[in-house]
């Protein structure tokens, strides 16, 4: 029983990470109707940006490079939008979708060529191991308690610029409706640089947990990139909370199915997620309006 | 002259929908619009407001509008109304208000002003935009183009799918927009509710201006050979 109690526990903060994944992608979709297929290339990238970093400067923390990583990201993804996404939005949806596989094709490639094929970690240090107990037996690792977290702190402040700003309220009319959001001021082609710009602030932080919770190498991304769609489709389009609970709902599955048998984990997975698309085609949480 | 088209052009990909159109409006005039479905009115106003592309010349206080995306002509002072109102519907009352005042250049309109012109929706303010009836959702269309702080306000297809007791009402406001100094073009498919209101008017056909008069001096004949006659014999 304490075995089942544990790994529900860590497929909860397992989960916490995968929603953290895919809350970017979310916030992408919701506003613009963008999927990004490079998504997880992204978070590949950002997490060999900290190691480089690392590298460069000589400070210890991967988390420390944030301050860094975090406003490049931002700016990376507001100009890779300005240039390359907005030019290709449209009434066609496959021609933004065949664009971000391109640069999911050379973000790959790119880190290949830079880092080698070889798998890298970054050093957390001492928080990696430690653990706080919970009594009875059962203790957590801080590391993933702190991405938990992170993952609600980044959606509640996602979430907080949504419905209590101006910045938010823009950017739900203009995913209501583009061209009326334009004729009332509001300058679309920059929204969309800054959502896709805090959107890479979210990649930037995944990829900083992700790389030290565990090893990661230039051809990672697709596999996130599929854990976010999951969570993404669980919780439903556009719903920032949802999103974290269908990471979590996600990672529960992994972990129940690892708890049954190691060969489950990722079946386990992935079969909740076509349950949920059966019976639940909109998510678990979809957005009112829709 | 606060907004001039001279001789414009507009253009839906392959297809042409207006014809070397001329038409101005005063400041504080009130200018209505009329025509059959599909004559161009609603293409009209979207060249102004800039969601159409368009050749020929839009002067709008003596600053060319054409070629200026919508979100850099609102600023301007120019904010359409559009047709079938395009609410926020994800939005409350207010949020839809507020989206109004995003990009506004000074403050003759704000929220206290827009609940004074339309009480009903001070009520609602924290409603869904979705719970509201048909002349309640055309409030908050008028009122969030107001709180754009407009100098041009231009109203497309008001009276669609309202009841004429509703219509009535939100011509009396506009009237009441009108005394603020808010110079109004209407399109309008309902040409008695037109003249009534106006002091110019436009007949447009198949994209071609082909009548324009001051409302009182039309006769209904003027007006139905413009309206139905075949273009060119007006």
């Amino acid at each position: 029983m304490k075995a089942f109690v544990d790994s529900i526990l860590s497929g909860v903060l397992l989960g916490s990470l995968y929603g953290l994944f895919a809350s970017g992608l979310s916030l992408v979709f919701g506003v613009m109707r963008l999927v990004n297929v490079a998504h997880g290339d992204f978070i590949v990238l950002a997490a060999f940006l900290a190691l480089a970093f690392q590298h460069v400067t000589g400070i210890g923390s991967p988390f420390v490079m944030l301050t860094i990583l975090v406003p490049l990201m931002f700016v990376l993804g507001y100009l890779l939008q300005r240039a390359v996404l907005n030019p290709a939005l449209g009434p066609d949806i496959l021609r933004p979708v065949l664009i971000t596989f391109g640069l999911s094709v050379i973000v790959q490639n790119g880190l290949l060529q830079a880092f080698s094929a070889d798998s890298q970690k970054l050093q957390g240090g001492r928080i990696e191991t430690a653990s706080i107990p919970l009594g009875g037996g059962l203790a957590v690792g801080t590391l993933p308690l702190l991405t938990l977290a992170v993952a609600v702190a980044v959606i509640g402040s996602m979430q907080w610029v949504l419905y209590r700003t101006r910045l938010g309220r823009a950017l739900r009319a203009t995913s209501d409706d583009l061209t009326t959001a334009g004729m009332m001021g509001v300058n679309t082609p920059h929204l969309f640089g800054i959502a896709a710009g805090i959107a890479m602030v979210t990649v930037a932080v995944a990829g900083v947990f992700t790389g030290v919770r565990a090893s990661f190498d230039a051809s990672a991304g697709p596999a996130w990139l599929i854990f976010a769609f999951e969570a993404v489709i669980i919780g439903g389009l556009g719903s920032l909370w949802g999103t974290l609970a269908g990471g979590i709902i996600l990672g529960i599955a992994q972990a129940v199915g690892a708890y049954i048998s190691p060969a489950w984990q990722m079946l386990a997975g992935h079969v909740v997620f076509l349950v949920a698309l059966m019976f639940f085609p909109r998510g678990l949480f979809p957005r009112r309006s829709e | 002259m606060l907004l001039e088209v001279s001789n414009v052009n507009a253009y839906y990909g392959d297809f042409q929908a207006l014809f070397g159109v001329n038409l101005h409006a005063e400041k504080g005039e009130a200018v209505a619009v009329i025509g059959a479905n599909g004559a161009g009115k609603s293409t009209l106003l979207n060249a102004i407001a800039g969601n159409v592309t368009t050749r020929g010349a839009i002067q709008f206080n003596g600053e060319k509008l054409a070629g200026l995306k919508p979100w850099a002509i609102v600023t301007r002072g120019v904010t359409l109304v559009p047709e079938g109102r395009r609410l926020f519907s994800s939005l409350t009352v207010e949020e839809n208000l507020q989206m109004g005042a995003y990009a506004r250049k000074g403050s003759d309109w704000g929220l206290a002003e827009v609940y004074e012109l339309f009480p009903k929706l001070k009520e609602r303010a924290r409603q869904p935009v979705t719970e509201l009836s048909g002349g309640e959702q055309q409030m908050v269309a008028i009122g969030r183009a107001l709180m754009s702080n407009p100098a041009l306000l231009m109203c497309d297809e008001l009276s669609l799918g309202l009841a004429p007791v509703i219509v009535q009402d939100i011509y009396a406001t506009l009237g009441r927009v009108r005394e603020r100094g808010v110079t109004l073009i209407v399109v309008e498919q309902n040409v008695q509710q037109a003249l009534k209101f106006a002091d110019r008017v436009y007949c447009f056909q198949e994209g071609h201006v082909t009548l324009e008069g001051e409302a009182r001096k039309l006769s209904a004949e003027d007006v139905s050979q413009a309206y139905f006659g075949k273009r060119g014999a007006a």
